[in-house]
């Protein structure tokens, strides 16, 4: 049954801007990303706005909702109560361009500092073997669809500067550090990278990046902590220190 | 309270400012009620060095019992080593628990688990996703500076996996009385607390690391013992929060119990008919 919603949207671009707030028709099934369309076909043509896929799995209309860093794709209208004003904002943690459209690209610089997969030589047969079983947790990270949600919700980019100290590269590429580390063919070694680079110690776990991930990937307890847990061995597990020094 | 200034975007700056409108500070506050607490109630149960034990029971925060307190002469049949020894210090308290509470308790204080839960609770930092953090405006060094001591986490697990075994012991010989195998509630509490602090410490982050998952070919194809106690210890970690939270107020709960028990204040239901 079609219902008549309000909705309170950032809209502005660098320079400034504010809320305005929208009086729509919502119609049964409808997710945020429709009633967003609707605005925009029918009461602001201008609303910016990124979206690809509508079916999350391209990342691209990532922003707050109600102060939540969501999917616009996959917030359904009817998780909402109906007397309820939606409010829409664009992700904190990145510059805005315009309206709820953010400028992203700071993640394309991370992910180009991460050095790459350096597989270990092929079998005599020219194969590369693997098996199930040691992939599976590193599949788990493939599933990323680099919307930065976890970017975005991640107090150390979000409040903490970490963005633009550059001190700490985020969850999202920690998981692709980790998919590269724990990768069976992969013989590179990152992890003093991980700590001195990427900011690894800067983490303080408190798993935010996991509630918000779309894709459910345990980004803390299987990417990030055993990441950290890599670098304890290194650099602060007096025991392991003493057993590589005297066993190589 | 006045309003929060809003940035580029609309989100509200400083301590606590969000738009979200679900109950956020649920979590925080209960986080806090709770760990108060339990810090308050095993503080005050550990410095009695009373009423720890009755029949057959013997209360979790007072296990091992290294020695018996002073002048506790039935405690001598749950001690390991006797009585309590005569060069303890006069300044530090003669209480059992004061030699055992210190393992555990830094084994939980620097568990993943924990440290998400206290440092959203009573940090601030943040103290909900999405939410405004305490001292937004200092530098943050996150876990790099005064907080790297968090990284020997590792060295408090092989207490934290010792205790399961003797808890486990504890619940064992609670069936056991004046040679008669029996049962009662307190059996029960002390088996369940064995279990759930088992079910905690076998889901440890450090736990399942060093197990397993710190190589990266755990198999190799073959069914190995390691690749077997991390997919079991994987099991554990994905609930670790629950078996946290549950094992920690049902140590409370177990201590209590034999303590009500041994000052009298209740009586336990069981097979030996005492």
């Amino acid at each position: 049954m079609a219902t008549t919603r309000t909705f309170r949207i950032w809209r502005g671009d660098a320079r400034g801007g504010g809320f305005e707030q929208f009086e729509i028709q919502v119609d049964e099934g409808m997710v945020v990303l429709d009633v967003l369309h609707r605005i925009q076909a029918q009461q602001a043509n201008d609303l910016a706005l990124r979206w690809n896929c509508k079916a999350g799995k391209c990342g691209s209309c990532s922003m707050e909702i109600n102060g939540k860093p969501k999917l616009a794709c996959m917030t359904r209208m009817n998780s909402f109560a109906e007397s309820e004003t939606i409010t829409v904002q664009p992700l904190k943690t990145f510059p805005v361009m315009k309206d709820l459209v953010t400028d992203v690209s700071w993640n394309y610089a991370q992910n180009k500092r991460i050095p790459k997969f350096q597989p270990r030589p092929r079998d005599p047969d020219g194969a590369y073997r693997m098996y199930q079983e040691d992939v599976d947790r590193v599949q788990e990270f493939r599933k990323c669809i680099e919307c930065y949600l976890c970017q975005d919700v991640c107090h150390v980019l979000r409040d903490r500067h970490g963005r633009e100290q550059n001190t700490f590269v985020g969850p999202r590429f920690l998981i692709r550090l980790a998919s590269l580390e724990m990768h069976p063919l992969d013989t590179a070694d990152r992890i003093p990278a991980v700590r001195d680079e990427f900011g690894s110690g800067m983490c303080n776990i408190t798993k935010c990046c996991t509630e918000v991930c779309p894709e459910h990937i345990h980004i803390t307890d299987n990417g990030i902590i055993p990441l950290k847990e890599r670098v304890v061995d290194r650099f602060y597990d007096p025991i392991a220190m003493l057993m590589r020094k005297i066993f190589g | 309270m006045a309003p929060h200034p809003s940035a580029i975007g609309g989100h509200a700056q400083g301590f606590g400012a969000t738009e979200r409108k679900d109950g956020w500070w649920v979590e925080p506050i209960v986080t806090v009620v709770v760990f108060l607490a339990f810090v308050v109630y095993t503080t005050w149960a550990a410095l009695q060095g009373t009423h720890y034990h009755w029949g057959p029971y013997l209360s979790p925060f007072y296990s091992p019992l290294l020695f018996a307190a002073p002048g506790d002469a039935a405690g001598l049949h749950h001690s390991w080593f006797g009585a309590w020894p005569s060069w303890w210090p006069s300044f530090v308290p003669a209480s059992p628990a004061v030699l055992i509470l210190i393992f555990p308790g830094s084994f939980r204080f620097t568990c993943y688990y924990y440290r998400k839960a206290y440092y959203r609770a009573f940090t601030g930092s943040p103290p909900g996703c999405a939410v405004g953090p305490l001292a937004g405006r200092r530098p943050y060094r996150g876990e790099t500076f005064l907080l790297l001591f968090q990284n020997l986490h590792r060295y408090t697990m092989p207490f934290a996996v010792l205790l399961v075994f003797i808890l486990s012991y504890d619940a064992v010989v609670s069936y056991w009385w004046d040679g008669r195998v029996g049962v009662g509630v307190g059996s029960i509490v002390l088996t369940l607390n064995a279990i759930l602090i088992g079910a905690y410490t076998f889901g440890c982050h450090s736990f399942r690391h060093l197990i397993g998952g710190r190589t990266d070919c755990m198999s190799c194809g073959k069914a190995t013992l390691k690749y077997g106690a991390w997919k079991r210890a994987s099991w554990f970690n994905e609930r670790h929060m629950e078996f946290a939270w549950l094992s920690l107020v049902w140590v409370m709960v177990a201590d209590l119990y034999v303590r009500l028990l041994s000052m009298g204040v209740i009586t336990d239901l069981n097979t030996w008919g005492r």
